[in-house]
């Protein structure tokens, strides 16, 4: 195990190269120019001359990309054009709401979809598999930022039990930390949820129907015994891949939930960075989110191994 | 297990610690009086000089002073000076700093600073670069006073010095006035009334502004009235918070978590109107936006003045004034360059907008020598104003049978291709849209859109030597009825060469919480947040 863990670590480092090769280039080739943006509206094109000069954009993109690689081997992801602030400095302010709230949306998914999931399998066909089904489908057709703004408007505009918007850091207390990820967490859980029940439906029906459930069963086992115990841990393999998939769709949901509810984390720097032309953050932050996607990955290969004992590495 | 109850044994002392501490430092907030404003944008460069961003301008004037302050009638009022002389023949002004000016950090403020700060604006700005051109000296008399010396009696030193629109004359430390005009500076130190955290900003979520101890008002407790009268903060802090979705900004401010938003969307002022505590306060026409229809000035057809004349045809503001704001309490037709509703505005050249007619306008095209090329459009997608504006265009164009190539691209996009020269089939363009601001456009020398100084001027590079020369003219205008006489003959002349077509004008009031806030100024140009106090 310990030497498959080394080989797919060893394996990330083609992989993020490759990412490093295409985010550079690809921004590069993309229109826009971050020094016309500095230089403002009444800038001549003189002017922007001038910043980009300054900026170190106006040399041949080899030797940029060079400039950008030496600096990434020593760790340093340059700064950032518009505020001078280092990059890491940024990504690091952005990272707490970031993780706060991909974490608690990945508590209260994974919390409501498994148990809903497996309660309609065991009721298939029936009323609860029904409203389970109906809620899955919703959950994939509504919008995030629909879901967002509706709630927003029930629970913090009209009852005002809740913040529109903002972030508290668990600094300043757990209840304003708490209060400030609802929201988000279930807006942004939405369609997660509804993507891990369907796969826990599906997944559990298939070992329900198998011999050893029924053997179970003939026994006399409780049904939540063989519910938890038979079935659901030989049905967790898909479970925990669709989980695993899902980081990815959070990190690319969390872009548009910490736009509605105006959290400052990764997402937002994200589009900003992108709409500002702001290369040295898109570039780091690609890099980030590709390490996080590649050790997400290593993660749930692992589980499995733990998962079912036929597989081994 | 042990671990386990030794872990939680830790554990609880240190989030009793936290807690403790998180009550602490709320108690402490609950005693400032915190400001919290959502802007127009978010606060990204701290460096008024080095960026014309209106949103820098602002951080600007809340840690700068400026040596004059131009008022809501846009008069330089005197701010960090305390007297000055102007010589007989108007080439020598004598300048004397109030006494006890210091910086946030407690130095003092010195002429070796207002004149590295001076210099480094007059080698950036546009209208601070025209100044400097007439300017022979620029010399310290002794620590508090000091002597311009013109080769020309420029007639707008003193408006210049305390212009509210692009980059304002802020006076730094002299250390960070050194830096070159090209380069970012490093720290945001000044002498204004509040001073920038900069350990607690984080750049696109917000930015953090404090009293500044050391800040000296103009005695005599003058109103402020947009960059004059005495600046005193009546807050403790004002936190700039960005929230860029407006549907939040507005809800966070009918749920009271701000307490000021500079732009509301014109579609959600019906929501905020019967919102109980809100209030808004309307900012009238120099505070308006304009919006504008740059034609390409180097490639045909509009190398051709009569191509750029048919255009007038295909414009009839009231469509792009309906698609922009909607409701007509916020808009007015302007048919001039000059902001309408400003003391040198006229209805010089108004005889342009004759009628809107699409057929009159492809016949004038052809007349023109248009053979029906693809008229290259840059179409933003994701500008509140500027985005359907084009759109308008862009029907009137189709509906006149023009032939189209319209490029849809992001505004970060149309910014960067519009400074290429390149014909249009290489990478260049034809027409883009575009918005200035009120005050700007009330002055023919601060207009920079007015201008047609050909390659040094603005994307579309007019070319015309009557208009600068007009220009010119007007900046060594001596009376009122002069720079009137000027402005009227330069309108009309820019609006029969076309240097680009007007659109209208609009408003967005300021909303803000109306059961905390006293003190709101409304914006002439650049929003106003000293002054304001909270209950």
């Amino acid at each position: 195990m310990t030497a498959y863990i080394l080989r797919r670590l060893l394996a990330t480092l083609p992989v993020m190269a490759v990412v490093a090769v295409f985010v550079f280039f690809l921004l590069r080739i993309a229109p826009g120019d971050p020094a016309a943006i500095i230089a403002g509206e009444d800038a001549t094109r003189e002017a922007i001359e001038a910043v980009r000069a300054k900026l170190g954009l106006d040399r041949p993109i080899l030797e940029q990309f060079a400039l950008w690689l030496w600096r990434l081997a020593q760790g340093d992801l340059g700064v950032s054009i518009f505020s001078n602030l280092p990059v890491t400095r940024l990504i690091g302010q952005r990272l707490e709401p970031t993780v706060a709230l991909t974490l608690s949306t990945l508590l209260v998914a994974v919390a409501l979809a498994i148990p809903i999931g497996v309660v309609a399998a065991w009721q298939v066909r029936k009323l609860a598999d029904r409203l389970v089904m109906i809620f899955a489908v919703l959950g994939f057709a509504v919008p995030g930022f629909l879901a967002a703004y509706v709630l927003i408007y029930i629970f913090a505009v009209q009852l005002q039990w809740l913040p529109v918007q903002g972030y508290r850091p668990i600094a300043e207390g757990l209840w304003p930390f708490v209060e400030g990820l609802i929201l988000p967490s279930v807006a942004l859980g939405v369609t997660y949820m509804a993507l891990i029940a369907r796969i826990t439906r599906a997944s559990m029906l298939e070992v329900l129907s198998q011999d050893y459930i029924r053997t179970a069963n003939s026994k006399g086992l409780a049904t939540r015994r063989v519910l938890l115990l038979h079935a659901l841990k030989n049905a967790a393999v898909p479970i925990v891949t669709v989980i695993g998939i899902g980081i990815a769709l959070l990190i690319s949901g969390v872009v548009i939930t910490e736009t509605v509810f105006n959290i400052p984390g990764l997402g937002r720097l994200t589009v900003d960075a992108v709409l500002k032309r702001d290369y040295p953050i898109v570039q780091g932050l690609i890099l980030v989110f590709a390490a996080v996607k590649v050790l997400v990955n290593l993660v749930i290969d692992i589980s499995y191994a733990f998962l079912d004992p036929r597989i081994r590495y | 297990m042990s671990s386990g109850l030794n872990f939680l044994r830790c554990l609880v002392p240190a989030a009793a610690l936290c807690a403790a501490l998180a009550l602490g430092t709320q108690a402490a907030q609950a005693q400032e009086k915190v400001l919290r404003a959502v802007l127009h944008a978010d606060v990204r460069v701290i460096d008024p000089i080095w960026t014309t961003q209106t949103i820098a301008n602002i951080h600007g004037m809340l840690v700068y002073d400026t040596l004059f302050g131009n008022d809501a009638n846009m008069q330089p009022k005197p701010q960090m000076v305390d007297k000055y002389d102007i010589s007989a023949d108007k080439l020598v002004y004598t300048f004397t700093l109030r006494a006890g000016l210091k910086f946030s950090d407690g130095s003092a403020v010195t002429t070796k600073d207002v004149i590295a700060s001076l210099r480094r604006w007059g080698a950036k700005d546009g209208v601070g670069i025209r100044l400097f051109t007439f300017v022979d000296k620029l010399e310290a008399v002794d620590d508090k006073a000091f002597r311009l010396t013109l080769t020309k009696p420029y007639g707008m030193v003193l408006e210049s010095l305390g212009k509210t629109n692009s980059s304002v004359a802020a006076i730094m430390r002299e250390q960070e006035a050194k830096t070159d005009p090209q380069q970012q500076v490093k720290e945001s130190i000044g002498s204004g009334p509040f001073m920038f955290a900069k350990d607690q900003w984080v750049p696109g979520s917000k930015a953090v502004y404090l009293k500044n101890p050391h800040y000296v008002p103009r005695p005599g407790n003058e109103p402020p009235s947009s960059f004059a009268g005495s600046k005193i903060a009546g807050v403790d802090r004002i936190e700039l918070v960005w929230i860029s979705d407006s549907q939040t900004a507005m809800s966070a401010l009918i749920n009271g978590e701000i307490d000021f938003y500079e732009n509301p969307s014109i579609d959600f002022l019906p929501i905020l109107e019967k919102s109980r505590n809100v209030k808004l306060m309307k900012t009238g026409d120099l505070d308006s936006t304009h919006g504008m229809i740059r034609l390409n000035h180097l490639h045909p057809p509009f190398n051709n003045v009569k191509a750029r004349q048919a255009m007038y045809y295909l414009i009839n503001q009231e469509d792009f004034l309906r698609a922009i704001v909607g409701d007509p309490e916020y808009y007015r037709v302007c048919h001039g360059l000059i902001t309408c509703g400003a003391p040198l505005a006229s209805d010089a050249g108004s005889q342009w907008f004759k009628e809107y007619n699409p057929k009159k306008a492809l016949q004038l095209l052809k007349e023109a020598g248009y053979k029906g090329e693809p008229i290259t459009v840059l179409a933003a997608t994701d500008h509140n104003t500027i985005t359907p504006a084009t759109q308008v265009l862009i029907q009137a164009m189709r509906d006149a049978g023009i032939n189209l190539d319209v490029q849809s691209m992001d505004w970060g996009s149309v910014v960067s291709r519009r400074a290429k020269k390149e014909p249009p089939a290489q990478g260049g363009w034809h027409i883009f849209v575009t918005t200035t601001g009120g005050v700007g456009s009330a002055n023919p020398v601060l207009h920079t859109w007015l201008g047609a100084a050909c390659d040094k001027g603005l994307f579309g590079w007019p070319c015309d030597e009557k208009i600068e020369a007009l220009r010119n003219e007007f900046a060594f205008a001596q009376t009122d009825d002069e720079k009137k006489r000027i402005a009227r003959d330069l309108q009309a002349r820019a609006m029969e060469q076309v240097v680009y077509i007007p659109f209208g004008q609009w408003t967005t009031p300021l909303a803000y919480r109306s059961d905390r806030l006293q003190g709101i100024v409304p914006n002439t140009g650049l929003v106003v947040l000293w002054g304001i106090t909270k209950k």
